[in-house]
């Protein structure tokens, strides 16, 4: 059996037809997959969206299809801390309807409503690229106009050593509001390349929260797209505490007067994982808002990775794009690289960005001391505290005390 | 002289001013009273050709020429200045050059001769001195880190530097300490000449105690509900603008 | 007082309309046939008296090169160079070397006079406060197309030990300086341009501070490209012995052409410990026609190495010609405590594009550096700053910081900010600051109602804006510079 692309291509030749939706798009995908390669792959092309993070890894990695799951999908889901609230769980990529508790309504399959959408670019991303060659199933979700959808849990579980290309759909309406949470976990070697289009109508407000916390030994690819219309926001938030590699990448447009968009951050690492923050907010629409908070907190031998672009149109006019990285290198081996990236066009507008690397405060440390606290507590204290200001930006409080919780689970597994 | 008849303008489409009738004879200082939102700034920006604002009627001269016409530059170089209320930082500009580039401007628009730096600097110094005024307020950026009253200062030396036939100052006795005020008054009284008119815009009474006015005027909802001598500040001072809200009303 | 006024006339004079250094001298020129082969290199090596060393190290940058691609990284765009269509030699003619001045083409010296550098020797005066003038004297190095025709100043440097001469004499006449540090701070096959240039570079400037010397003079080089469809390919190498200083200025211009002139040049500063070096650019090439049509290609790779302990390389730029403008100034920060700066202001206007900005390498324990760069963007053009900062492991305590702001004129034109930040020392600091605006409405207002016209507020605001750059400049590139950017931003606001 292959690795690498070829096998992943050759595994679409196998399944050519059999998979739902339209297949020329397929077909189209994946000679764009077969031209760009993984990234990283020694073959495949050197493309700067990837500068810091190679799929090399994945290339090498042999991801097959078992019969049945190496692991309890139900003890994993047992051992989540979900929120008592509708859930939709898939399992090595596939819907189990067993393990969910579905919405009232508006919630399809893909595998049913096989829609690929409108604003993926499988020409340009190879990830997406081969989710949309390979996407068997995913989630279907619509919010009508002015509906409150509440919260809605997505959970991803991985069983088996193989790889999962979930394709997700997410529609709200005019003036709708829904709050998103999505969980991805598992065990074993598995690549889980998920792709979601978002779309946020008129005066519609879309929470998106994201708790990635994936097998040691996992790789993790995430690309969402969002479209932002006028007066409309896409509040996310994404925390990435697991994987042995992870790239979460988000590409939000604002395409309406007066929309906003938050694409906040956390990455807590050890080890030797990667984890690669990407994200691109396109400013088309004139008068509306970008924030940006992004944090990486590296211990071991891990790497952090933030990618963070803000394009402005030349009709976009008073545009107010802010964004901040920081990162915290914990251990001398850790590494982090950071491009935040303005691409303006347009005059009237208010557009910064701040970055910061660097190790705890020193004086903030000896204050601390100074003050009776043992050294690895006033370490403790200030690393919470960097992390906590991330985590600030997640209104709902009792989501935010599960994705606190999920940082503490993090740090005992550093201790144990 | 200037000589404004049935001025009316708006901002963004909202009428502010709304038939203005004012004249201000050479050699005279008026003042320019009212409540907030009457319209006072508006007058001033007016006047000096500030862009948003758009002129929607009437005329303002001044010494038989049309004002609302011209450019900024050019009213400024006609003698108009204009002290503004929250004066404008301009970081990386030292406020020497500004304002040897700014009087160097004016001067070449009457035919004069520019003057050099070390000429400039010798007006400029004694300007500072005789306004009590510390040095290093030349080698400054312009207003940039300045306090309140410094930049209201500020406007007060650029305007003795600049010699305007007209000057117009906005709310410049506003955060200032009763030094300041009187530095300021006597900044104005110092230009009065026969061929100096200034229209003093101001909320209270005190600037006036200094600066005496030959007119009073009362702005409100965008017209002059009130005119009369320096008496009429001290009376609003006791009374205030809530009768004649009413009255309006 | 007098000098800075009469330096302030002459740029005023030439200052009048349009691209104010546009004319051509008609002295005849030597070329070499057209075309890039080893034929060309050997005949460029044998007309500069070359020894054989050196051919083959040209010989090898350019098998180097025939295996590099043309990098398109950078956001410029340009059509296709035919490398095959340029004359990689030309030389005025000349009967022997010049002696002294009066040996030098007098339609030279015209034109010198007429860009207003100060060939003769005289003193010039610094500074605006009359207190605080003090007698400077600019050794010039000037470079027209590729040979140097006149060095000055000659007598006193080398009272001081300094050596400055063309590299070619350099070469010639020191050639273990050349051989031990010609290409270790720029590889021949460090990029694309770099190997080009080191396989055909016919001049540029060689300087040797020895060790504990403070420079007598700043240094000064005017380049100029003149001939028709001649790359100028400079190569200039500067060498700080331990405790020495030098300040070295270069500005160049060009006259006015349709054709597109390709310019790679290669700078290679190396300093030892407690060296200083300050290198300071004027860069108004020819920018091209107001509709984009003809201009420099700039593709220049400058890059320092702070070699040793407390050793400071600090590169100031002001860039506002050349149709495409591809440089970013470097520092390798080797040396414990060492110091990078950039200081850099880009002004693009009509259909200018420039990609610019620096690589700060950090190396050695507590080693610090500093970038400020002010974007302006006008007109049509583009305008990019690329910066990269990186701490390496051993870079304990190392601290960067970085501010990028740009400022749009107009709604027709880009400004991008594209740093990259990458550490792999907790001990070290990195902090980085960019912004992006536009001159405020009440800004112009403000200085329109003071009288001045609304082209002179926004030169007023712009040079405002770029004050913490143009104050690294020496003061006789200060006065020009603020010119220059009045200048270059005509016609962008109304």
């Amino acid at each position: 059996m292959s690795t690498g692309a070829s096998g992943f291509l050759e595994r679409f030749e196998g399944v050519l037809g059999k998979l739902p939706g339209d297949s020329a798009l397929r077909a189209a995908a994946a000679a764009a997959f077969r031209a760009a390669g993984l990234p990283g792959d020694s073959r495949g092309r050197r493309i700067e969206a990837w500068k810091y993070t190679s799929l090399r890894a994945v290339a090498d990695a042999t991801f097959q299809r078992e019969a049945a799951p190496r692991h309890e999908a139900e003890t994993i889901l047992a051992g989540l801390p979900l929120l008592d609230a509708p859930r939709i769980v898939f399992v090595d990529g596939a819907w189990r309807d067993d393990l969910s508790a579905i919405p009232a309504a508006g919630f399809a399959r893909f595998a049913q409503q096989p829609d690929f959408g409108t604003l993926t670019w499988p020409d340009r991303e190879p990830m997406v690229a081969l989710n949309t060659m390979l996407a068997e199933d995913g989630a279907v979700l619509d919010v009508p106009a002015d509906h409150d959808g509440g919260v809605v849990q997505l959970v991803s579980i991985a069983a088996s050593d193989a790889d999962f290309h979930p394709r997700h759909s997410v529609r709200l309406g005019k003036g709708a509001r829904l709050t998103l949470v999505e969980v991805s976990v598992g065990q074993g070697t598995y690549l889980l390349n998920t792709v979601a289009e978002i779309h946020v109508a008129e005066g519609a407000t879309l929470t998106h929260i994201r708790l990635q916390d994936e097998a040691a030994t996992a790789f993790h690819v995430s690309t969402a797209y969002a479209d932002v219309e006028a007066g409309a926001t896409y509040d996310s938030f994404t925390l990435n505490l697991g994987a042995r590699l992870s790239r979460t990448e988000v590409h939000a447009q604002l395409t309406g007067k007066g929309g906003a968009a938050h694409l906040n951050a956390a990455q807590l690492l050890a080890g030797s994982q990667h984890a690669d923050f990407t994200s691109v907010v396109g400013h088309t629409a004139p008068g509306c808002q970008s924030r940006q908070t992004v944090k990486n907190v590296l211990a071991g031998k891990s790497r952090g990775v933030f990618q963070g672009k803000i394009e402005v149109a030349r009709q976009a006019q008073k545009t107010d794009g802010y964004q901040m990285n920081q990162a915290l290198l914990l251990s001398p081996f850790a590494e982090v690289d950071s491009k935040p990236e303005l691409e303006i066009f347009a005059d009237d507008v208010k557009c910064s960005h701040g970055a910061t690397v660097g190790e705890l405060d020193a004086e903030q440390m000896f204050y601390l001391r100074s003050r009776g606290v043992p050294e690895a507590e006033a370490r403790s204290i200030l690393v919470r505290a960097f992390l906590a200001e991330a985590l600030d930006a997640v209104a709902d409080e009792t989501i935010r005390a599960r994705l606190e919780a999920a940082v503490e689970g993090w740090w005992e597994r550093q201790a144990a | 002289m200037l000589e404004i008849r049935g001025l009316a303008a708006s901002i963004n489409e909202k009428p502010i001013l709304k038939g203005i009738d004012l004249t201000v004879p050479a050699g005279e200082v008026h003042a320019i009273m009212g409540p907030n939102g009457s319209g006072k700034s508006t007058l001033g920006y007016v006047l000096s050709g500030r862009e948003d604002y758009v002129v929607t009627g009437g005329t303002a001269t001044f010494n038989g020429v049309d004002l609302l016409t011209m450019e900024p530059e050019q009213r400024a170089a006609a003698g108009l200045f204009l002290a503004f209320q929250a004066p404008i930082e301009l970081p990386g500009v030292n406020n020497a050059n500004f304002l040897r580039t700014a009087l160097n401007a004016i001067r070449r628009a009457h035919g004069e001769s520019e003057l050099d730096a070390v000429q400039f600097l010798k007006l400029a110094k004694a300007e500072t001195k005789r306004l009590a005024m510390p040095d290093d307020m030349l080698k400054r950026n312009v207003n940039v880190g300045f306090s309140g009253g410094e930049k209201k200062r500020n406007e007060v030396l650029q305007m003795a530097l600049l010699r305007p036939r007209l000057a117009i100052l906005d709310e410049t006795d506003s955060g200032l300490d009763i030094d300041a005020l009187k530095i300021v008054a006597d900044g104005v009284n110092a230009l009065r000449r026969p061929e100096f008119s200034a229209l003093v815009i101001t909320h209270h009474q005190r600037l006036l105690d200094y600066l005496v006015p030959n007119r009073v005027h009362v702005l409100l909802h965008g017209r002059i509900v009130r005119s009369g001598g320096p008496e009429l500040a001290k009376e609003l001072e006791k009374s205030g603008y809530a009768e004649l809200i009413a009255e309006a009303a | 007082m007098a000098a800075v006024t009469e330096t302030l006339d002459t740029v005023q004079s030439v200052t009048q309309s349009g691209y104010k250094w546009g004319f051509e001298t008609t002295i005849e020129m030597d070329f070499a046939p057209k075309g890039l082969s080893e034929d060309i290199i050997r005949l460029i090596s044998t007309r500069k008296e070359e020894p054989e060393w050196m051919l083959e190290w040209r010989l090898k940058a350019y098998a180097a090169w025939l295996k590099m691609e043309e990098p398109h990284w950078a956001r410029v765009d340009h059509p296709p160079i035919d490398y095959q269509d340029l004359h990689y030699y030309a030389a005025p003619k000349k009967k022997a070397g010049p002696k002294s001045l009066d040996e030098v083409d007098p339609e030279l010296l015209k034109m010198y006079e007429k860009l207003g550098i100060p060939l003769k020797e005289r003193a010039i005066l610094a500074g605006v406060d009359p207190d605080t003038v003090e007698d400077r004297q600019v050794a010039v190095d000037a470079v027209f197309d590729s040979v140097s025709v006149a060095t000055t100043f000659k007598a006193t440097l080398s009272k001081a030990g300094v050596i400055f001469c063309p590299i070619s004499e350099a070469i010639r006449e020191h050639p273990d300086l050349v051989k031990q540090y010609l290409g270790t701070v720029v590889p021949t096959g460090d990029n694309f341009f770099a190997a080009l240039n080191s396989a055909v570079f016919t001049d540029g400037s060689f300087v040797y501070i020895p060790k504990g010397v403070r420079c007598p003079m700043e240094l000064s080089t005017y380049f100029r490209i003149n001939a028709r469809n001649t790359g100028q390919f400079e190569r200039t190498l500067i060498i700080a012995e331990a405790g020495s200083h030098v300040s070295y200025l270069e500005g160049c211009t060009a006259p006015q052409r349709d054709e597109n002139q390709l310019h790679a040049a290669v700078v290679e500063l190396i300093a030892m410990d407690d060296a200083q070096i300050k290198y300071s650019t004027v860069q108004n090439w020819y920018p091209g026609d107001a509709n984009g049509k003809g201009g420099i290609y700039n593709f220049v790779t400058k890059r320092g190495a702070c070699r040793g302990a407390r050793s400071k390389i600090s590169w100031t730029q002001v860039e506002t010609g050349s149709a495409i403008t591809w440089k970013y100034p470097s520092c390798v920060l080797h040396g414990e405590d060492s110091v990078g700066e950039f200081y850099s202001v880009a002004v693009t206007n009509n259909h200018q594009q420039a990609d610019t900005g620096t690589k700060m390498i950090h190396i050695g324990k507590g080693s610090r550096s500093t970038i400020i760069s002010k974007g302006i963007s006008a007109g049509h053009s583009n305008n990019t700053y690329r910066g990269l900062v990186r701490m390496l492991p051993g870079a304990a305590n190392a601290r960067n910081f970085t501010q990028c702001d740009s400022l749009l004129i107009g709604d027709q034109c880009g400004a991008h900010t594209v740093p990259y930040i990458e550490s792999r020392n907790p001990t070290a600091k990195v902090e980085h600051e960019a912004t992006t605006s536009k001159i405020a409405d009440d800004q112009l207002f403000y200085c329109r109602q003071r009288g001045l016209s609304e082209e002179d507020a926004v030169s007023l605001i712009v040079n405002g804006f770029c004050k913490d750059v143009l104050k690294e400049l020496p003061m006789e590139f200060a006065v020009e510079a603020q010119k220059l950017l009045a200048v270059s931003l005509e016609g962008s606001v109304g």
